[in-house]
């Protein structure tokens, strides 16, 4: 198939249609209503549903309703509305039903601003919502991404049964590149829990209910169980330049692509450097970095907030060597020179 | 002739029944049935088969109506 | 529908085996509660209409949160006051099914308000079933939207007042006033005569749902003796006395007749019709490399566009990019994004490279072009050394003040004018880079404007704006 010159944000909807997505719920919220607009535009015309719910709160539970009907479901959204999500979410998760969200970062606790920041990590990897929960998080870093990981979210969504976070920041999905689509798929997952609507699944129930503690305990060994599967199974990351690397940068979404760039000119200045880019950011890739920390003197984790998933990476290498911060907040997003700054300080 | 019956162990004992019957034909009755409520009691004689004990009561298999029994 | 028996409906379960513990016989519900009354008459009607296995039932949060235990359809537990949204979903995943919302009056009157409220105004092809019951049974007789003034609660332990909570929500006169419902009556559970009256609206409730006729709620008036400090009987007369004065009871709208039937169409595409209709099937040309042939200066180019909103800045930027792409060259293009955006100022970032592009971010750019003054002001200082700047001296009344670059001059907007539309600044703008530059050529130009202008009859104009940037370059020379 051919390149497409696309916005991930509409990469992501494009992703989905061909992943077999038949419902899409959302509502406005800058820098995600490109995908409700591309969402929209689209659905509609392969016969798919595209509903702008009253609010978030509604959105994601119009999602919770179309999952359980055993089809693929989703919603896109930002930090305000992600928030108003979690009660949703914390039930699908509950409930194991796999949602897609797609979330596009903002800036700013309440209102804050629409530039890209990466203040959410904790609230999504972390959980959100209330409960023993995880939900898997992928963060794309460039349009074709946007694409690839939004279809590959449906299929750990199904594959697990649990609701799965496209996790990136304005600049990813604004940005335009070229995208090779995928081809369409046939979708044959067989889905016995699922409402039909029918004799067949008449005694199925979608549910989040365990009222005798130890039933509830049962059920969430069994969450437990499947967080560790996706600890196990589905870790994904990407590797710039670590063979010989004595200073390993660490960042996901926009910034990884900062210091990419940023690597490529300290090593012209003769420094050891590379990059590990996170792209599933839980599960985490603990090990990966727990090995690269074998060879590597010290970390420079670079992250558009607050310093967030710096403690992962910490806890990840058990604190045995030095992991530097460093942060932008507000939308305000370093330049490579900054980072090579940086570099040089800490080297 | 019609009849009603009352399933004892699932009567939670509301008295709705004894007050929609017009025929007044179902009475509450002193032994405790297992859920611990004081369960109705077809009298025995006089169910017109109306069915408006059926409706009323709120439990699913405490009361049968039969309208026409064999 | 005449019986000769009258026995536990068949819309229930036999055995109630989702109920945890020992009784898997009897409802959780207290003595008395209306609760039970109305699962009877609705479990009768999926009977009788035969929908029960295509029903799919939703448990609100409130006493009624088991409602899973007892009815032999498909069911599903929302999140409080969430139904009618979890409704929406499931009834657009699937039309076929018959989708009914039972709730209580702090989840769909208090918790839910809005759910309700745009359910009922998008039309949904769902039925409601809303128990008010003037309090909150579940979690200890608290104060319902539906409390009645004066009445004792947990949380109005010295009577609701007017001041304090205001009166008490009508909800079935507050879907009235909306035109998307379809059928919306409030009955109460009390004596016979009302009984068979809400039997007989929870009938034409989801018989307007199986006839695809859009919304319909039934608001029944219900017991709740525990919450209420009552007798069941007693319940019952206070529901007659008191609440029956303030919720009047009758048909508050009915187009049941009206009404057409409506189902979504259905639509099997095929994979192939799938990927046409996502324009997925598209072969844009391609054409071959140019870096090796132009100068060193121009290679890999960092591009910074920038000028007032409305000046095609970010379309200049799009056509770079799409055209670089069908050299096939690694492309990214980002629009400047944040508070400037509504600012009436714009700015993109373009990269186009042969190799791979890390930071898609332009900073030190090696081209920059200004379309006004201030773009000119704020970008000149960070082109590099060797740069090139392209400045519209229609809007720009100084030249650039950096030496260490080439200066280009092209009078756009004047340009663009002559052509006939202010519009096409930006093309005039790409012709002159082209032709400086050699990177792109006209031709891959053009097989970049016809995938990038959706509004086919502008194609001509901007075209003509590009051989004109083009010419304007050549006569320079
Ligand atoms: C978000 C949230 N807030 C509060 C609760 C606690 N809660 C459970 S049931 C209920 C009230 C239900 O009342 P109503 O809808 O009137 O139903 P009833 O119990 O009277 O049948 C509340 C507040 C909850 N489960 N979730
Ligand atoms: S109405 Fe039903 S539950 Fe109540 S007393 Fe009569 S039989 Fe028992
Ligand atoms: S508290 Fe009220 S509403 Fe809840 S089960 Fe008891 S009587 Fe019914």
């Amino acid at each position: 198939m051919t390149k497409e010159l696309i916005k991930g944000n509409e990469a992501v909807v494009k992703g989905a249609l061909l992943a077999g997505c038949k419902t899409f719920f959302g509502y406005p919220i800058t820098p995600a209503s490109e995908i409700a607009h591309a969402a929209a535009k689209f659905f509609p015309i392969l016969g798919r549903t595209f509903l702008q719910g009253e609010s978030e709160v509604a959105s994601i539970n119009m999602c919770y309703g179309a999952a359980s009907t055993g089809v693929r479901a989703m919603t896109a959204s930002s930090g305000p509305g992600i928030s108003l999500k979690q009660e949703g979410i914390s039930y699908a998760a509950g409930s194991e039903l796999p949602i897609v969200i797609i979330y596009i970062m903002r800036g700013g606790p309440g209102l804050g601003n629409i530039a890209p920041e990466q203040g959410d990590y904790n609230q999504v990897v972390k959980g959100g919502g209330h409960g023993n929960y995880k939900t898997m998080v992928l963060a794309p870093n460039c349009a074709q991404e946007m694409c690839d990981l939004t279809i590959h979210a449906f299929d750990v969504a199904d594959k697990y049964r649990n609701p799965v976070y496209v996790f990136t920041d304005g600049f990813i999905g604004q940005m335009m590149e070229p995208v090779e689509f995928p081809k369409a798929r046939e979708l044959n997952i067989k889905k016995d829990w699922a409402l039909l609507g029918n004799r067949e699944t008449r005694d199925n129930l979608v549910n989040s209910i365990y009222l005798d503690p130890h039933e509830l305990e049962d059920h969430e060994i069994h969450l437990q169980e499947k967080y560790r599967e996706m600890e196990e199974n589905e870790v994904m990351f990407e590797e710039y330049k670590l063979d010989d690397a004595e200073l390993v940068t660490m960042g996901f979404g926009i910034v990884s692509r900062i210091l990419k760039t940023t690597v490529d000119k300290a090593r012209k200045k003769g420094m050891k450097v590379g990059l590990l880019r996170p792209i599933t950011l839980f599960p985490f890739p603990k090990k990966q970095i727990k090995d690269v920390a074998e060879k590597a003197k010290s970390f420079l984790v670079v992250e558009l907030n607050n310093g967030q998933m710096v403690e992962d990476v910490k806890a990840s290498i058990f604190y045995s060597k030095p992991v530097h911060f460093y942060g932008r907040m507000g939308g305000v997003v370093p330049s490579v020179n900054e980072l090579l700054d940086k570099l040089e300080e800490i080297y | 002739m019609p009849r009603m019956e009352v399933f004892i162990d699932h009567c939670k004992g509301c008295e709705l029944c004894v007050d929609v019957c017009p025929a007044g034909v179902i009475e509450m009755v002193e032994e405790i049935n297992k859920l611990g409520y004081h369960p109705a009691k077809y009298k025995g004689e006089g169910c017109t088969g109306c069915g408006f004990c059926f409706y009323a009561c709120p439990e699913p298999d405490a009361i049968t109506v039969y309208k026409k029994e064999d | 529908m005449a019986k000769d028996i009258l026995e536990k409906p068949k819309g229930f379960h036999d055995v109630y085996f989702y109920k945890p513990g020992d009784d898997k016989e009897n409802t959780h519900y207290c003595p008395g509660c209306g609760h039970g009354t109305a699962h009877k008459l609705i479990a009768e009607a999926l009977e009788d209409f035969g929908v029960a296995d295509r029903t799919i039932m939703i448990s609100p949060v409130g006493c009624s949160v088991f409602v899973y235990y007892y009815f032999a359809t498909g069911n599903i537990q929302a999140a409080h006051g969430r139904a009618p949204a979890v409704g929406t979903g499931l009834k657009r995943a699937n039309p076929d099914s018959i989708v009914i919302s039972y709730q209580g009056d702090g989840d769909l009157g208090a918790i839910g308000g809005n759910n309700i409220l745009q359910a009922a105004n998008r039309g949904e092809n769902i039925t409601v079933f809303f128990i008010n019951n003037a309090i909150y049974g579940m979690t200890g007789g608290q104060m319902a939207p539906t409390t009645l003034l004066g009445q004792k609660t947990m949380t109005t332990p010295y009577g609701r007042s007017i001041q304090n909570e205001g009166y008490p929500i009508k909800i079935c006169e507050l879907l009235a006033s909306l035109e998307s419902p379809t059928y919306l009556e409030r009955v109460a559970i009390t004596d016979t005569k009302h009984i068979m009256k809400a039997r007989l609206a929870i009938r034409k409730a989801i018989k307007t749902q199986i006839d695809n006729k859009g919304f319909s709620l039934v608001e029944i008036l219900s017991p709740c003796p525990t919450g209420w400090r009552m007798t069941p009987v007693d319940a019952k007369k206070w529901i007659t006395e008191k609440m029956m004065d303030y919720f009047k009871l009758g048909v508050f709208k009915d187009l049941t007749k009206e009404r057409k039937p409506y189902s979504p169409p259905k639509m099997n595409l095929n994979l192939d019709e799938v990927e046409e209709k996502l324009g997925l099937k598209e072969k844009p040309p391609t054409f071959p490399s140019t870096m090796s042939d132009i100068k060193e200066q121009y290679r890999n180019p960092r591009i910074k566009v920038a000028g007032f909103g409305g000046q095609g800045v970010l379309m200049l930027g799009n056509l770079l990019a799409e055209t670089g792409m069908l050299h096939d060259y690694n492309v990214s293009w980002l629009p400047s994004y944040g508070p400037e955006m509504r600012g009436g100022t714009a700015n993109c970032q373009v990269h186009i490279d042969e190799g791979q592009i890390g930071s898609p971010v332009v900073t030190d750019s090696t081209v920059l072009v200004a379309m006004n003054k201030p773009s000119l002001d704020k970008f000149e200082p960070d082109v590099v050394p060797g740069g090139l700047i392209l400045y519209n001296t229609s809007m720009i009344d100084r030249k650039p003040e950096r030496t260490d670059v080439e200066a280009i001059p092209v009078p756009a907007t004047e340009m663009a004018d002559e052509i006939g539309s202010l519009r096409v600044a930006n093309m005039i703008m790409i012709g002159a880079y082209l032709q400086k530059t050699g990177i792109l050529t006209k031709d891959s130009i053009f097989a970049a404007l016809d995938i990038a202008i959706k509004h086919k009859q502008f194609i001509p104009m901007n075209r003509q704006a590009i051989e004109a940037g083009i010419e304007h370059v050549k006569n320079m020379d």
